[in-house]
């Protein structure tokens, strides 16, 4: 039932899309792609946020496994690019499984302390292994527009219609997750761990599984990605990605999943956009540089002042129904705190 | 939740639609027949107007420096575009911040090519950087010219047609450094200090090919990310290293010196062009003193130091090229400062706008590529070009020079080579030809 629902759903959103790559320009078609390979990530963040009540500052590092990954199956083996994108999950999936494993323990500020450092840390790995991983220049991608499609096709449409294909498959999975056993299991830890466990839940097997589906997405996403702006470096993968999944997971809202693809707009359109004003009013030199980094934060900061509960709650607040309260999972990340706090007493 | 969840999904595609459609514009470009007239002969070409593009690092680790090129290169155009422009159409020049991160410098070439329909993709910066894009612009056919790296990589015709290298590529220019050191510090011991990307390992390719293997005692590679050096020259003072070459870019330079200094380790110093502008260095070695709690002079600093050349020297105030670039600097970009950077941004500069008077009045995209296939005459740089249909390395050769008061001063004659390991380094006497007095390049 549920699942026939967001299928259809999905069905229609394929279709505008594929329409919209038809009208937009090759450039739109670029973003286009470019969206969808956030969307993912971005929808595997929020899940683990919004759901589990997991915070990670991490997710870049998933990314920066699955595009290498992606990558090297590519350059060396010419798998076809539908089983490079399940091998990429796979791979993900295993770091994260290994990470979510090893940071089980750790709650709240301690976890995302532990993801901070993988994302500081893991880009370095591409340097010290430069012959496999190419070093600082990173690996060149590039896929091949089917032939079926005709010689005059555009690359960039049909990167658009890979990437949202993924994308919205992988939407309709994580809807279909949250939606199931498995979705509620975590939105009960989310809210209170200890009645969570009292009840029979796996709470250690709970975290470690949410870290996985968010890896696991990470890691599409940095696959999509890496074929999307045909390269995969170090420098592609900084901590400021993963600053900036969160960011858009944060401003979308977390937890939702449309809130991801909003989120994702706002990173790819936005910067780009304030470029274009700034360069258009004729400002120059280290100003006009300058300015869509500052604009950029100005943008964040009035979104959170306005929408506290991100672009997705905002919106349902001033058109939808009265805002169901278990939406808004920034009220049951604070409701969480005492929980923590009272286990904390317990083991030290 | 089950009513929101749908609601969710069913608007996914209505909100993207939306949201996309808001933000699409498009632009297009025609082509007509040749003729007297002006016409929009390729994309980016009008009657009026022809647009390039750039990617730079504007803010970020790489910019202190390279932020100021692409503003001198737009300066150069301007001083072109108010002497008549190129047959009578201006040249936009439109460079775009990529902060030195190669999916960043995808997403805005791709931007150049696909939105603002840029004629050429021109002096695209970083060798990280430029290979995310090279080849996605030769799929496109898009021209891209005179990339600001010296690697070697791009001098490869049969795969990136359209794709030209510039500068002095840093095999040769390690070749001409290595070539200098084998003849004048004969039995010394040799250390190399590079950094470990393809501009160190092609400069350390080219010193090898000089520099008998016996003299080489260490040979240490740093990581651009990390500004600990200490270990490196650490091990080139135990190693006695008492000449270091380094391959290295300016604040990497800068610490060398500083923790050498450290160290009481004084070995003669030999720095690549790339990591050697006595104006950077100067500023670098002071600020990072300061940090430290100290108070250095840089131009004393500097003092002695070996490098190279392929550009006339800034100290070389009656050369008519610096002339040249004096008048042009003074009048568009004053408040940057007179360096290597702003000189070799108009060198780059006056280089396209010869490509593009060369050829033709309406050109194609493929007119500017057979223009340069062509051969260019040697403007700014002290050395002949390599430009040909089988070679698109730019410069050929420099001089040698140290570093006196601040400036740098050539010691010897202008050195060309080839980056073959073999191929001898020879003096090219014929002098370089002075700059045009009305400052444009004729056809």
């Amino acid at each position: 039932m549920t699942l026939a629902r967001h299928l259809g759903a999905a069905l229609v959103a394929a279709a505008v899309l594929a329409a919209l790559s038809f009208q937009l320009g090759s450039y739109r078609d670029y973003q286009m792609a470019e969206i969808a390979a956030y969307v993912v990530a971005i929808a595997g963040l929020t899940v683990l946020i919004g759901l589990s009540g997991q915070i990670s500052v991490g997710n870049g590092a998933f990314m920066a496994i699955g595009g290498y990954a992606g990558a090297l199956l590519l350059l060396h083996l010419n798998w076809p690019v539908e089983l490079v994108f399940a091998a990429s999950i796979m791979i993900a999936a295993a770091g994260g499984a290994i990470f979510g494993v090893v940071a089980a323990r750790l709650r709240g500020p301690y976890l995302a302390g532990a993801t901070l450092m993988l994302a500081v840390a893991l880009p370095s790995v591409a340097d010290q292994y430069s012959g496999v991983f190419g070093g600082d220049q990173g690996l060149s991608v590039s896929i091949a527009t089917p032939g079926f499609l005709g010689a005059t096709f555009p690359p960039t449409r049909w990167l658009a219609w890979l990437t949202c294909a993924a994308a919205l498959i992988t939407l309709v999975g994580l809807a279909n997750l949250g939606r199931s056993r498995v979705g509620r299991n975590w939105r009960a830890i989310r809210d209170d761990e200890v009645a969570a466990s009292l009840s029979g839940l796996n709470v250690a097997r709970l975290h470690v599984l949410a870290f996985v589906v968010s890896a696991a997405c990470a890691g599409l996403g940095g696959a999509l990605l890496a074929i999307v702006t045909g390269i995969v470096a170090p420098g592609a993968y900084t901590l400021t990605l993963s600053i900036g999944l969160l960011t858009g997971a944060v401003l979308g809202g977390l937890g939702s999943l449309l809130g991801a693809v909003w989120g994702s707009m706002v990173l790819v359109l936005v910067p780009g956009y304030l470029t274009d004003v700034a360069s258009s009013h004729g400002l120059s030199g280290a100003a006009s540089s300058s300015i869509p980094i500052a604009a950029y934060g100005v943008v964040l900061i009035t979104v959170m002042l306005v929408f506290p509960a991100g672009i997705q709650g905002g919106l349902r607040r001033l058109f939808g129904p009265a805002a169901p309260a278990a939406a808004v999972p920034l009220n049951a990340l604070r409701r969480r705190r005492p929980a923590s706090e009272h286990q904390e007493e317990h083991t030290t | 939740m089950r009513r929101s969840h749908r609601a969710n999904l069913a608007a996914v595609a209505a909100i993207a639609a939306v949201a996309m459609a808001a933000a699409a514009c498009g632009s297009s470009s025609s082509s007509s027949s040749s003729g007297g007239a002006l016409t929009a002969s390729a994309p980016g070409i009008t009657p009026t107007q022809i647009t390039i593009g750039s990617h730079q690092p504007l803010t970020g680790v790489a910019a202190p420096g390279y932020d100021e090129i692409a503003p001198a290169s737009d300066a150069y155009f301007q001083y072109v575009n108010a002497h008549g422009g190129i047959y009578g159409r201006k040249i936009v020049y439109k460079y775009l911040n990529d902060q030195y991160d190669p999916t960043i410098t995808s997403t805005v070439v791709h931007q150049l090519v696909l939105q603002d329909n840029v004629y050429s993709i021109f002096n695209g910066l970083g060798t990280p950087t430029h290979l995310a894009v090279v080849k996605y612009l030769n799929d496109s056919k898009v021209p891209d010219v005179f990339v600001a790296s010296g690697c070697d990589c791009w001098n490869d015709p049969g795969t990136y047609p359209y794709t030209f290298g510039w500068q002095l590529d840093y095999v040769r220019e390690g070749k001409i450094l290595g070539n200098y050191v084998a003849a004048h510090y004969k039995g010394e011991k040799v250390g190399y200090f590079y950094q470990d990307d393809e501009f160190g390992m092609d400069g350390v390719k080219g010193l090898n090919y000089e520099i008998p293997r016996s003299q080489v005692v260490a040979s240490e590679a740093y990581n651009p990310t990390v500004t600990n050096v200490e270990p490196q020259v650490t091990a080139l003072k135990a190693a006695g290293a008492q000449v270091v070459v380094a391959f290295s870019v300016p604040a990497f330079t800068a610490l060398l010196k500083l923790i050498s200094l450290k160290l009481s380790y004084a070995p003669q110093l030999v720095v690549s062009d790339v990591g050697s502008d006595p104006v950077t260095l100067a500023g670098l070695l002071q600020s990072y003193a300061k940090q430290g709690g100290a108070t250095v002079s840089g131009n004393a600093l500097t003092q002695g130091i070996i490098t190279d050349g392929y550009l006339p020297s800034l100290g070389a105030t009656g050369n008519s090229w610096i002339k040249l670039f004096t008048k042009i600097h003074n009048q568009y970009i004053p408040k940057l400062p007179e360096d290597f950077n702003t000189l070799y941004g108009i060198a780059v500069g006056y280089a396209f706008v010869q490509a593009l008077l060369k050829a033709g009045r309406n050109p194609t995209r493929q007119d500017l590529v057979n223009a340069i296939n062509g051969g260019l005459s040697q403007g700014f740089a002290v050395a002949p070009y390599a430009f040909s249909a089988t070679n698109h390395d730019g410069i050929t050769g420099g001089f040698m020079a140290t570093i006196r008061n601040g400036v740098v001063d050539p010691i010897g004659p202008v050195l060309v080579t080839d980056t073959s390991p073999t191929g001898s380094i020879t003096s090219y006497t014929t002098a370089q030809p002075a700059a045009p007095a009305s400052g444009i390049p004729s056809p």
